[in-house]
């Protein structure tokens, strides 16, 4: 069993500080969701230095775009989506506070200095468990962009979401690891 | 003699399986869940299989959709000679079963205008493959496809020099390539042979065996085979974390070609490897 850490959101320096590629984490407290059109408006605004729709601060995003929800439920399936589609963005956003991001698949060299710099993780879910991690989701609600649908930037209260460090502050990627210990050549 | 089939009847069907397919996952994949949980090497590995087992639980059980991408709506139609539709056209029928099914299953609609990003609102156009063939019968395959794995997915024209090495190599490469975007452990589907097109539909078409069915022609089910070892021999294991269990199986469909060519389609497909069939 690899190692499981509980941590509750806003992190600090310390909590992301502490955090080894391949350890097991649950996340409690808020998640704010985003996906490629959020992060470009966002991005925009920060350019033209304009204040943020909601505070980023020792926040965690997640790389969502939910199935829609049935009656009575928060939110649909909503497991991650690829990541390299934000890395344009991410950088400027870890610099203003953020302190991890919730995907699955590759980041960039760029958005991996950022995080080493800044103190920020990257996370992985577990990329098609949409059904199991809508569990861990406990309400949902939409505070930014609601015209933008799937695609708003919600607030999430979850128990005990279930993720994966894929790149610590120190610069390491998990991916990278993987390949190393387990191939055959 | 000809055999009517009400319109309406093609709308109810591919209503039910865009929902059956996106909410139940198929029983060869869960016992692929099994087998692999015993033969991976790595535990953050195994976790993430244990993970993908309960995911499929719940979704069944709770009649929610396994993956939040619950794909373009491709559908393989092999329609019998003797069929006749009535009551409206088969086209339009298959979108209206897809609109239907997409909106009373609650699942998530991603087709889109591929240069303003509009999306359309239902989930339509389907994507259609359609195959005359003998009979009165009509069978019809859904198999809803998410975008992570489709977009690693790739087709090349190697010269008739490079031979069935160069195909192996360009298969394992672009797995290798991928990495965790296409949610590991996939399924491969390759497409050897026909022209450019022709290729493409193969190697999506071998997607849609069930995995641990071997090509009946016993030196294709060799390469099938040679091509999954290398492929599990990358390291990059379930959800790109690193082990063993990188693909499920690798399906290989070939068709003759032009004497000047080999076109190879390599179609990835993710864990979530959707498809259900009904016949009318
Ligand atoms: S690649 Fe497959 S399992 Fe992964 S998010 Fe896309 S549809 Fe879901």
């Amino acid at each position: 069993m690899p190692k499981q850490i509980r941590l509750t959101t806003p992190l600090s320096n310390e909590d992301v500080e502490k955090l080894n590629i391949g350890d097991k984490v649950l996340l409690n407290g808020i998640l704010l969701t985003g996906r490629d059109a959020a992060h470009k408006r966002l991005f925009e605004l920060i350019e033209e230095g304009k204040e943020l729709p909601v505070d980023i601060k020792g926040q965690v995003i997640y790389f969502v775009g939910p199935t829609p929800a049935k009656p009575g439920k928060p939110i649909g399936s909503a497991g991650p989506t690829t990541s390299y589609r934000m890395d344009p963005y991410s950088p400027k956003l870890i610099q203003l506070g953020l302190k991890g991001m919730i995907g699955k698949g590759n980041r960039s060299q760029t958005v991996i200095e950022a995080m080493r710099k800044f103190k920020a993780v990257y996370f992985g879910a577990t990329g098609g468990a949409g059904a199991l991690i809508a569990k861990r989701i406990k309400k949902a609600e939409i505070v930014a962009y609601p015209d933008l649908g799937p695609e708003a930037i919600r607030v999430l209260e979850v128990e005990d979401f279930p993720v994966t460090v894929v790149n610590d502050t120190k610069g390491n990627d998990l991916y990278q690891e993987g390949i190393k210990r387990y191939a055959k050549e | 003699m000809i055999r009517e089939i009400p319109s309406k009847k093609i709308i109810e069907v591919v209503r039910g399986l865009c929902i059956d397919a996106n909410y139940n996952l198929g029983n060869d994949v869960l016992r692929a869940f099994d087998k692999a949980i015993e033969a991976e090497e790595s535990p953050t590995g195994i976790e993430v299989l244990k993970e993908l087992q309960e995911n499929a639980r719940i979704a069944w059980e709770e009649k929610a959709p396994i993956c939040q991408d619950c794909g373009l709506a491709v559908v393989f139609i092999d329609i019998g000679q003797d069929v006749h539709i009535t009551g409206g056209d088969l086209t339009e029928a298959v979108n209206e079963g897809v609109r239907q099914g997409y909106e009373d299953g609650y699942l998530r609609k991603s087709a889109c205008h591929p240069i303003t990003r509009k999306n359309t609102g239902d989930n339509t156009p389907a994507i259609i493959h359609i195959q005359i063939v003998p009979g009165d019968k009509m069978k019809i395959v859904f198999a809803p496809k998410g975008g992570g794995a489709e977009n690693m997915s790739r087709v090349t024209m190697l010269t008739p020099a490079a031979g069935i090495e160069g195909v192996k190599d360009f298969v394992v490469n672009r797995v290798k390539e991928s990495g965790s975007n296409p949610c590991p452990p996939t399924v491969i589907g390759v497409g050897v042979g026909g022209t450019f097109e022709r290729s493409a539909i193969l190697a999506k078409k071998a997607i849609l065996r069930d995995i641990g069915n071997r090509n009946p022609d016993p030196e294709l089910a060799t390469i099938e085979e040679e091509i999954l070892t290398r492929i599990n021999r990358l390291g990059i294991g379930p959800m790109g974390y690193g082990g063993n269990t990188t693909s499920f199986d690798v399906f290989l469909e070939i068709e003759p070609c032009h004497i000047a060519s080999l076109p190879v389609a390599v179609n990835i497909q993710c864990h979530a490897a959707r498809h259900k069939e009904a016949i009318i």
